[in-house]
C-alpha cells in the first residue's frame, strides 16, 4: 500500500481481557482501502476478539481505534455500523426465530410512510442480495434456524454487504459452504476490493488467505507476531509465524505504527 | 420399502385436501388446533352440563369474564417471548384497581381533597389516565431493574407481586372503596355497560370491512413486488370464515335480553308501558369485551408491524445477535414492561368497575392465569416464539375450562387441579408438536 496514503482504519495498542483472561494484549492492525488483509492464528490467539473489538461488540481496556485518520469512539454495534463498519461474526449473530428479511435488516427496518414495517420491501431487497451469493436459496419466509448452515452463512454475508460497508470484518465467512458458495465468496471479496471497501479476513485456510490477501497479520497467544507483505513470504513461512511465533528474517514488516514504534 | 412407500402416498393422497388448504390460506396450523380444542370444550361442557354452556347468556358472561385476562395476557405474550416473565401482573392490578378506586371515589369528589364532587362527567377518564400513567411508572421501573441493574424477571417480579400487594392494602388501609363513579362502572360491562344492538352490528360490520381490506392490501402488496399471490378462492374463504365468525358472535351476544329486573327500572325510568312477554332489549357487545378487542387488535399491531415489536421477537430468539444487530436490548425491554403496565391498568379498571368496588384482594393469583393463558397460547419460555391472538384464545380456553366447571357444580379444588392438568397437558402437547415441526 502506498505508504501516504491514510488508512481506513487503524487500531493501536489495543488490550482486551475477559477477568483474569487476556484475550488480546497489546494488538496493533491496520487497513487500507481496497485492501484485504488476513489476520491468522491459531485457537483462541484472540481474533475474534481483536475484530470484536472493532464491530462494537466489545469495549477494550486500553487501547485507540482510528477510523480515516480520526480518532473514532465506537462504544456499541450501532457507532460501528454508523462508521462503516460491518461484521460477519463468526456465530453468525443470526435471530433464529425470524426470517432471512428480518435477519437481514434487523436494526435498519424498511419503514411504509405510516412508520410500520414494510415486509414486502425488505424481502424483495432480500431476494436481490442473496440472488447474487446463491441464486438457488428460496427459505425467505422460514425462520432461519430452519436454514442449512450454509444457507444461515449466506444470509450473515448478506447482512454484511447489503449497507454499503466501507470496512468489512469477515470472521471465517466460508467455514461452512459448499464449494460453489466458497467460489462466489471469493469472487465477491475480489469484487468489493475493486469498489474500495477495506475487508478483514479471518480463516484457517492459509491457501484462500494467500489467495486473496494482500498482508497477513498473524496472532499467537493474544499477542501480535507481525504483519508482513503476503508477496514477501512463502506459505512455510506464515506458518513458522503462527506455531513458532516468530517473523521470518526476511519479510520486513509492513504497518507503519509498529515499525515507528518498535 | 415398497409397502412403506405406498403406505406414505396413500397417507399423502389422503392429507393432500387439507394440506392444500393449509398452504393456500396460510392458516396457522397451531391457531387452528387451538380453535378445534376450544370447540370441543364447549360442546363437551354443553351436553355435560345439561345444555346451558351455549346460551346467549353464558356464552355473553364468558366474554366479559375472560377479558381482564385476555387484556394482561397480550402483553404477557411479549414479556415472554423476550425471555422474562412478570410476576407481579396481579399485584399491581390490585394496587392499580385500588389507586383507582381512591382517585374516583375520595380524592376527586371529596372535600378534603378536591372537593370536585361525585359523578363529575371527567372523573372516568382522569382516573383511567391516573392508572395508566401509574402503571406504566411501575412498569419502566421494573423493566429498568431487569435491564440495566440485570437482576432476573423471575426475581423483581417476585419482589414486585409482594410489594404491590402490600401496597394495594396501604392505598386505603385495607378498607373496600365503593361505590365507584357512574360512568367508570361502565368499564365493567353490565346491561348498562354494554352497547346494544345497532352498534354491536356496526362494530361487527366494521370489523368486517377490516378484514376484507387487509386482505385486498396484502393482496396489492404482494402484487407489487410480484410475489406469489393467494388463490382467489382462498382469499374467500378467509374473508367468509373471518367475517361469519364475526357476525355470528354479534348475533350471539345480541340474542341475550337485558335482566327482566333492569329492563322493568329501566321502563319505570322512562315510562315505557310494560308489554305482554316482557321488554326485551338486546344487550350486545359489553364494553370490556370491546376493550379487549381494541387492546388485542393494538396488540398484533405492535407485535407483527413495528420495529418495537420486530426487536422483540429477535431479542427472545437470540439476545447476542440482537445486540449485535444493533439493536439497544435494554431499551426494548424496558419498553416490554412499561406495556405490560399499562394493561395491567386496564385490566384493573375492567375488574374494579365490574365489581362497583376496589378491594385490596383484587387480583389474587390472577398472574398465574395471566401466564397459563400465554403459555396455552403458545408463547415459549425459550424465547422468540408467542402471539397475542393465541394468548387471546388461552385467556378463552382457560376461562371456559372454569365457567363450564362451575355450571357442571364442580367445587373448587377440583376446578384447580383440572385446570394444573391442562395446562401441563397443552404445553406438554405444544412441545411435542414442535419437535415433529422443526
Ligand atoms: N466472551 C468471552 N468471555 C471470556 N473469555 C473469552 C470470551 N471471548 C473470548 N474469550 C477468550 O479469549 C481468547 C481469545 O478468543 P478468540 O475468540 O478471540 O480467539 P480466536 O483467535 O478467534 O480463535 P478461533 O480461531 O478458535 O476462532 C480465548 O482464550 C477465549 O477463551
Ligand atoms: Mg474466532
Amino acid at each position: 500500500m502506498a505508504p501516504d496514503q491514510t488508512p481506513l482504519v487503524e487500531m493501536r495498542n489495543i488490550f482486551v481481557s475477559f477477568g483474569g483472561v487476556h484475550a488480546v494484549e497489546d494488538a496493533t492492525v491496520d487497513l487500507y482501502p481496497g485492501e484485504v488483509v488476513g489476520l491468522v492464528g491459531g485457537n483462541g490467539a484472540g481474533k475474534s476478539t481483536m475484530m470484536k473489538v472493532l464491530s462494537g461488540a466489545y469495549r477494550p481496556d486500553s487501547g485507540e481505534i482510528y477510523v480515516d485518520g480520526k480518532l473514532a469512539t465506537i462504544h456499541n454495534p450501532r457507532d460501528a455500523k454508523a462508521l462503516g463498519i460491518e461484521t460477519i461474526y463468526q456465530t453468525l449473530a443470526l435471530a433464529d426465530n425470524v426470517d432471512a428479511p428480518a435477519n437481514l435488516f434487523l436494526g435498519r427496518e424498511i419503514l411504509t410512510r405510516w412508520g410500520t414495517l414494510d415486509d414486502i420491501a425488505m424481502e424483495a431487497a432480500t431476494r436481490k442480495v442473496m440472488g447474487r451469493l446463491n441464486p438457488l436459496f428460496k427459505g425467505f419466509k422460514t425462520p432461519v434456524k430452519a436454514l442449512s448452515g450454509g444457507q444461515r452463512q449466506t444470509v450473515a454475508i448478506a447482512r454484511a454487504i447489503h449497507f454499503n460497508a466501507r470496512i468489512l470484518i469477515m470472521d471465517e465467512p466460508t467455514a461452512a459452504l459448499g464449494p460453489a458458495e466458497t467460489a462466489q465468496v471469493r469472487d465477491l471479496i475480489k469484487q468489493l476490493k475493486k469498489e474500495g471497501i477495506g475487508i478483514f479476513l479471518i480463516s484457517h485456510e492459509i491457501r484462500d488467505v494467500f489467495d486473496l490477501a494482500d498482508r497477513i497479520t498473524v496472532m499467537k497467544t493474544a499477542r501480535m507476531v507481525g504483519t508482513v507483505n503476503k508477496d514477501d513470504v512463502n506459505e512455510d513461512e506464515v506458518l513458522g509465524m503462527i506455531i513458532g511465533g516468530t517473523l521470518p528474517k526476511t519479510a520486513p514488516v509492513t504497518n507503519a505504527y509498529v515499525e515507528a514504534h518498535p | 420399502m415398497v409397502e412403506a412407500a405406498t403406505a406414505q402416498q396413500r397417507r399423502d393422497a389422503r392429507f393432500g385436501f387439507f394440506q392444500t388448504f393449509m398452504r393456500a390460506t396460510e392458516i396457522d396450523t397451531r391457531l387452528l388446533g387451538m380453535i378445534i380444542a376450544l370447540a370441543v370444550i364447549w360442546v363437551g361442557f354443553h351436553f355435560q352440563s345439561g345444555g346451558v354452556f351455549l346460551t346467549p347468556r353464558n356464552l355473553w358472561n364468558l366474554s366479559v369474564q375472560t377479558s381482564t385476562v385476555a387484556v394482561m395476557a397480550t402483553g404477557m405474550v411479549l414479556v415472554i417471548v423476550s425471555r422474562n416473565i412478570d410476576l407481579s401482573v396481579g399485584s399491581l392490578m390490585g394496587f392499580l384497581g385500588m389507586v383507582m378506586g381512591a382517585v374516583q371515589a375520595r380524592f376527586i369528589p371529596l372535600p378534603e381533597y378536591l372537593g370536585l364532587g361525585f359523578d363529575q362527567p371527567y372523573t372516568w377518564i382522569v382516573t383511567l389516565a391516573v392508572g395508566m400513567a401509574l402503571g406504566a411508572a411501575i412498569g419502566a421501573l421494573h423493566g429498568t431493574i431487569i435491564a440495566f441493574f440485570e437482576i432476573p424477571a423471575f426475581i423483581v417480579t417476585l419482589g414486585g407481586l409482594l410489594i404491590w400487594r402490600g401496597a394495594a392494602w396501604w392505598v386505603a388501609s385495607g378498607q373496600t372503596i365503593a361505590p365507584l363513579d357512574s360512568t367508570f362502572q361502565l368499564l365493567g360491562g353490565g346491561a348498562h355497560g354494554s352497547i346494544g344492538a345497532t352498534m354491536s352490528w356496526i362494530v361487527g360490520g366494521l370489523i368486517c370491512v377490516g378484514i376484507i381490506a387487509t386482505i385486498i392490501s396484502g393482496r396489492s402488496q404482494r402484487r407489487r413486488f410480484q410475489f406469489p399471490l393467494r388463490p382467489l378462492w382462498a382469499e374467500f374463504v378467509l374473508v367468509g370464515v373471518g367475517c361469519a365468525a364475526v357476525l355470528g358472535a354479534v348475533a350471539v351476544v345480541n340474542s341475550y335480553p337485558w335482566p327482566v329486573g333492569i329492563a322493568r327500572r329501566y321502563a319505570e325510568a322512562n315510562n315505557i308501558p310494560w308489554p305482554e312477554g316482557g321488554l326485551i332489549i338486546p344487550t350486545g357487545i359489553a364494553i370490556p369485551v370491546l376493550i379487549a378487542i381494541g387492546v388485542a387488535m393494538v396488540m398484533t399491531f405492535i407485535a407483527n408491524r413495528t420495529r418495537f415489536g420486530r426487536y422483540v421477537f429477535a431479542l427472545g430468539g437470540n439476545p447476542e445477535a440482537a445486540e449485535l444487530g444493533g439493536i439497544n436490548t435494554r431499551w426494548v425491554i424496558v419498553k416490554i414492561f412499561i406495556v405490560m403496565g399499562i394493561l395491567c391498568a386496564i385490566s384493573a379498571a375492567i375488574a374494579t368497575a365490574r365489581l362497583n368496588a376496589s378491594t385490596n384482594a383484587l387480583g389474587v393469583l390472577t398472574e398465574l392465569y395471566v401466564i397459563a393463558a400465554a403459555v396455552i397460547g403458545g408463547s415459549s419460555f425459550a424465547g422468540g416464539i408467542g402471539t397475542v391472538p393465541g394468548a387471546i384464545l388461552g385467556a378463552l380456553i382457560m376461562q371456559s375450562l372454569q365457567s363450564g366447571m362451575v355450571l357442571m357444580r364442580i367445587d373448587a379444588p377440583m376446578q384447580n387441579i383440572v385446570v394444573g392438568i391442562v395446562l401441563v397437558l397443552a404445553v406438554g402437547l405444544d412441545t411435542i408438536y414442535r419437535r415433529r415441526a422443526t
